[in-house]
């Protein structure tokens, strides 16, 4: 349960085309991010698979069924929304019981669940409180018990971690990749952030303007992004990307070169350049370079702490091994 | 820095406020003081206040004419029945307009309210003789339904007002849970929409019990509500002010009543979204 295709799927606001022809297979168990800039449609494709959005063309299979003109409800799936969209009516107890209430579960199963759910996320005792009692983290884990306890063909979730602070975001972060571990059910979660997306995936798709411009593992893209976008875009710092001579050098219209494979010498090396601002992470140092006459601003990253200040003369040499090429179409070229 | 209010500006903008609000009241009160005088007293002139023998005559009068029971009975059914008929029709279409809006939404928003503007009494006659073909003049449930048709559009209104403050995303939530569309609003949209549904139908039964043209118009003895009641007292022949104001005083004081309980859930409702 849980294979999820789609098929030159397209959707429309108006005139506007949001989503071209696409087509994506989702395996069986497989954790599935949808990643790209705001605006890219990634939310837009989760909520046509939900069924909150209708296609204006091509078809959704879920487990080789057509579920193209279902309604959301008769989809099987479990969504978290990034605003969590709890019933602020309801004691956590009922909005955990709503969709089995809905499916008509008799009371003493629910209640089973609901226990289940509850010890599993923590939230025994709130069980009888309303989400506005809860704090952030808390409400999320409601709203992923909502989701569990309809043993969905597949969980969606919209950017679940966006309203909560950064020490929340990692915890709950682990906690869902647990929860995959734990039910081995297809999730497909969208994000805008691409450490959550490298972190959790088992398989990235990485979307611009409705565009799917690569599929693949998250190593894949880190080693071999398909495209100029792909390569900017999977990565922190972002891979330095460099036109012009330097380029046409290594037989290329573009070359890029990440930050962890530059390596710095006060001495010598490649290009030369001059220090602008370096942050200091402690097991990490990121400088940024100016004046290199390459690009406007290179980002460097050093293992270990590093004694640089501003202004000084620094110079950078490329891991050759590790440079990516690309064509003037911005297409990858081995 | 909160502005600062003096004590003697409190004062006057306290004062004002009573004014005001006593203006307001007077005829109310006016009516009150003058169903417990005797009829010469009541249209003696200069008026008198409040130094008069008080008397309850006008009510056992009152109360022997005419069968208030039955007034208060048909006023209740009347307005109680065109509340809740409305409520059950403007639910699903303030849902569909705020959660589903078409491109033609907003016109079509407008144009119920439009047939607000329309003076009833263009609309008499036609009415009228629908409503003598279909047998329904003088009838409670005619009238029912007319009522609820004259206020539909600001029910409707209400209720598409306040469901637009209730996030889009809860009920995609339902959806999701499985609800089918009954389900999404009978247990999720409307429990959240209670103030707003409270607001709606205490504001509605208050406009339906205090409807006069249809209800004088369609009416005759069997289904005439308390509006009627009082108009009876209102005769060619001259006028009984003081029964005219015990009548009257019986007409409103169930609606003033219930109006007092409450008024903290009708200026909740009546201000919702507006304070955010």
């Amino acid at each position: 349960m849980g294979q999820i295709s789609l098929n030159q799927v397209t959707k429309s606001f108006g005139d506007v085309q949001v989503i071209p022809p696409l087509d994506l297979d989702i395996n069986e168990g497989e954790f599935v991010v949808f990643v790209g800039p705001s605006g890219c449609g990634k939310s837009t494709l989760l909520r046509l698979i939900a069924g909150l959005e209708d296609t204006t063309s091509g078809n959704i299979a879920i487990d080789d069924k057509d579920a193209t003109a279902l309604p959301p409800a008769k989809r099987g799936l479990a969504m978290v929304f990034q605003s969590y969209a709890l019933y602020p009516h309801m004691s956590v107890r009922k909005n955990i019981a709503f969709p089995m209430k809905m499916a008509g579960i008799d009371e003493a199963s629910q209640k089973a669940k609901i226990e289940a759910a509850a010890s599993a996320l923590n939230l025994t005792d709130y069980l009888d409180r309303k989400p506005g009692q809860l704090s952030g983290g808390q409400r999320q884990r409601v709203a992923i018990g909502r989701a569990i306890v309809r043993e969905p063909a597949a969980f969606l979730f919209d950017e679940p971690l966006s309203n909560l602070d950064a020490a929340l975001r990692v915890g709950m972060r682990l906690e869902i990749m647990e929860l995959h571990e734990k039910l081995k059910t297809t999730m497909i979660y969208v994000t805008h952030d691409q450490v959550e997306a490298m972190t959790m995936a088992d398989k990235i798709v990485v979307l611009q303007a409705g565009v799917i411009e690569q599929v693949g593992s998250p190593l894949e893209l880190y080693h071999k992004p398909r495209n100029r976008f792909v390569a900017g875009f999977i990565g922190s710092p972002k891979m330095n990307l460099i036109d012009g001579p330097e380029a046409q050098k290594h037989g290329a219209a573009t070359i890029g070169v990440r930050p962890e494979h530059l390596s710095v010498s006060k001495t010598e090396g490649l290009w030369e350049g001059t220090v602008g601002v370096a942050e200091h992470l402690g097991s990490d140092t990121f400088i940024h370079v100016h004046n290199t006459g390459l690009v406007d601003m290179m980002t460097v990253r050093i293992t270990g702490d590093i004694e640089v200040r501003h202004g000084d003369k620094i110079y950078l040499t490329p891991d050759s091994t590790q440079i990516h090429k690309f064509d003037a179409q911005g297409l990858r070229q081995e | 820095m909160a502005r600062a209010v003096t004590t003697q500006r409190k004062a006057i903008n306290t004062t004002f406020a009573w004014i005001i609000g006593l203006l307001i009241f007077f005829p109310i009160l006016w009516t009150i003081l003058t169903s417990f005088k005797t009829e010469a007293q009541a249209i003696s002139d200069p008026p008198i206040f409040l130094f008069f023998d008080w008397t309850t005559e006008n009510y056992s009068t009152v109360m022997e004419r005419s069968n208030y029971g039955r007034f208060l009975w048909n006023s209740i059914i009347i307005a109680g029945g065109s509340t809740i008929l409305g409520i059950m029709i403007a639910i699903p279409a303030a849902w569909s307009m705020a959660f589903v809006p078409s491109r033609r939404t907003k016109d079509i928003l407008l144009w119920m309210l439009s047939t607000k503007m329309l003076p009833a009494v263009g609309v008499l006659y036609p009415i009228y003789l629908l409503f003598i073909q279909l047998g329904l003049l003088d009838n409670v449930y005619g009238l029912t339904f007319i009522l609820m048709l004259i206020n539909l559009p600001i029910i409707v209104w209400m209720l598409y007002t306040y469901f637009r403050e209730i996030p889009a995303e809860i009920l995609e939530a339902a959806r999701m849970d499985g609800a089918g569309l009954k389900s999404e609003i009978l247990y999720v949209l409307t429990p959240m929409a209670i103030p707003g549904i409270a607001s709606t139908l205490l504001l509605n039964f208050i406009l339906a019990w205090n409807e006069a043209f249809w209800t004088l118009n369609l009416t005759a003895a069997q289904a005439a509500p308390l509006t009627a009641f009082i108009a009876s007292y209102s005769s060619p022949e001259g006028l009984f002010y003081a029964k005219l104001s015990a009548a009257s005083t019986m007409a409103i004081a169930p609606i003033l009543i219930m109006g007092w309980f409450s008024q903290k859930q009708l200026v909740r409702g009546l201000t919702f979204g507006a304070v955010k």
